[in-house]
């Protein structure tokens, strides 16, 4: 669905430059579930939003669905690719109304039929009909962030990036979402590429992860991986043991390169 | 005031549509404005402004262009209430009818000088780059006269005239707003609902429209509404200048020029057209304070 060659992704001018992204490939099956794990600055956002084309000082390939991607997006492209953000606060914008927000979409696409997709939308992220003119600061978090994927959704994309979706969110919230995108997943067989810091979301969400440190893919795992715990790198296991909570013994181990 | 059901129906917090919604924003917006005693002072000054622009005919007791000649310089009596000026002329019923000339120039110069500058600061902030360096180039260069001299180079070129005097007022108008709309396309543009925005495949005329637009209109409407009262000061200076309305049309800073010759033996030419300047410009800035109170998007 998704082949990343050599993506490179460069920040600031040319004397103080920083490498975000450094020469990662990745490839990703059509209804597959991926995940990029790493600490904060390992780069696994700058790379969804490259692949997003919110950014545009990449080098190297991407290609979705088969087709190269180039530095400016079509229309075409933003039906096949959406994206939700990791802030259900800031990914809202707080002068439309909820109706307005999942229109948007359809006019730009000049999709007929809105008012009975708005309605399918927030149905099937379970908002009922009752949310729809209300402004996102009447919503809670949780909810707002089932408009943002509702919202991605609506022009039935096959490619869906997630940016720490769940982060932003309390932790009994969390659970109802990954168990909502998990659903969306299974009843349309889109695809996933998950950006988290935390291996038990990527464990529930991703058949297999990239482990990614300073711009780099230190490991690509599966799942079976994870349960076993037989992880390769040094780093992905330090990651492994972080994720099962704090231990004192364990964070005197950890080296710090 | 309102009715239960109308309140609960504005109030709810699922309305059953865009329209719902959107009366249900304003009537909160009122709330908040209403809650601030000053700025109810101020809509009530404007509303004053407006019945008096409006029924001129029936208010003023006399003809505000003619007078007779034994009826001048009269002070204030019952049969003229505020005196007469050296034609004869009530200054009542010309104070009435000014009130039509002053609400026109600052609505006119409010909707043109504020979409200008809302359209070019926007894009300016949107586009960046070397749009971005000609538009607020332009706009410093507008910025570095002082208002009250450009638009008095601006009205002398033009001519005398109320249509002039309202677009020399409306170029030296907006670069401030300008600036504003650019400051805050600034601080949203690069937000995740922008992201959201331009991954829904907008082009940048929906976006700028659709989505900056809506986040720059509080800041400035209250900045608008702050600026109403220099504007009246400003075609008050040029009608004072001779450079506004055409003579025998009555205008309140004219009318204070009018009477400065004889400023201490008949106080009352250019005291009672000034008293009417001040209220109006009092009230507009009271307005003004009770909208950032209400729209301010930092304060909410």
């Amino acid at each position: 669905m998704i082949s990343i060659q050599d993506l490179t992704v460069r920040f600031g001018e040319v004397r103080q430059q920083v490498t975000a992204v450094d020469g990662v490939s990745l490839d990703v099956a059509a209804g597959e579930s991926f995940g990029l794990v790493g600490e904060s600055g390992s780069g696994k956002s700058t790379i969804l939003r490259a692949v997003a084309g919110l950014i545009d000082n990449w080098t190297g390939a991407i290609s979705v669905d088969g087709r190269p991607v180039t530095r400016r997006r079509d229309r075409a492209f933003y039906r096949l690719v959406q994206m939700v953000f990791q802030d259900p606060f800031g990914s809202l914008h707080p002068k439309h109304t909820i109706d307005r927000i999942l229109s948007e979409p359809l006019i730009v696409h000049r999709i007929a039929d809105i008012e009975n997709r708005v309605r399918a939308a927030l149905d099937q992220v379970q908002l009922g009909a009752r949310f729809r003119f209300r402004y996102p600061h009447q919503l809670s978090g949780g909810q707002r962030q089932r408009v943002a994927i509702a919202r991605a959704l609506i022009l039935g994309p096959r490619l869906i990036l997630l940016d720490e979706p769940t982060s932003a969110l309390d932790v009994s919230i969390q659970a109802e979402i990954l168990n909502l995108l998990s659903d969306i997943r299974q009843q349309s067989g889109v695809t996933y590429l998950l950006v988290s810091h935390d291996l038990g979301v990527v464990a529930h969400m991703c058949d297999r992860f990239a482990v990614m440190r300073q711009g780099k893919v230190v490991e690509v795992a599966t799942r079976g991986d994870l349960a076993t715990g037989s992880l390769s790198h040094a780093y992905s296991r330090q990651l492994l043991l972080a994720s099962r909570g704090y231990d004192r013994a364990v964070i005197d181990a950890f080296a710090d390169e | 005031m309102l009715s239960a059901a109308m309140r609960d129906w504005l109030l709810s917090d699922t309305p059953h549509s865009r329209w719902q919604a959107r009366a249900g924003r304003l009537y909160l917006g009122w709330l908040a404005f209403a809650r601030n005693p000053l700025a109810l002072l101020g809509l009530l000054i404007l509303l004053l402004l407006i019945v008096m622009a409006i029924f001129a005919p029936w208010i003023a007791p006399h003809n505000p262009l003619f007078g007779a000649l034994e009826d001048r310089l009269l002070p204030p009596s019952g049969e003229f209430l505020l005196g007469t000026d050296e034609q004869g002329r009530d200054i009542f019923s010309r104070i009435v009818y000014g009130a039509r000339t002053t609400l026109y120039i600052v609505c006119l110069v409010a909707i043109t000088a504020a979409p200008v500058g809302l359209i070019i600061g926007a894009t300016a902030g949107y586009v960046g780059g070397w749009v971005e360096t000609v538009l607020m180039r332009l706009t410093d260069a507008f910025l570095a006269f002082p208002k009250l001299i450009l638009a008095l180079a601006f009205a002398a070129a033009l001519g005398a005239g109320l249509e002039n005097a309202v677009l020399a007022i409306a170029l030296t108008a907006w670069p401030p707003y300008a600036r504003i709309a650019r400051a805050e396309t600034l601080s949203v543009r690069n937000s995740d609902y922008m992201a959201a925005a331009r991954m829904t495949g907008a082009g940048p005329a929906r976006i700028l429209f659709g989505h900056i637009m809506p986040m720059c209109v509080p800041s400035l409407v209250v900045r608008v509404s702050l600026d109403m009262a220099g504007i009246i000061l400003i075609a008050a200076g040029l009608g004072f200048l001779g450079l506004g309305v055409a003579p025998p049309q009555p205008e309140w800073g004219s009318m204070v020029s009018e009477g400065r010759a004889q400023i201490l033996e008949q106080w009352w030419i250019c005291t009672y057209p000034g008293i009417a300047i001040c209220i109006v410009s009092l009230g507009f800035n009271l307005i003004g304070d009770g909208l950032r109170d209400v729209l301010d998007p930092r304060g909410a």
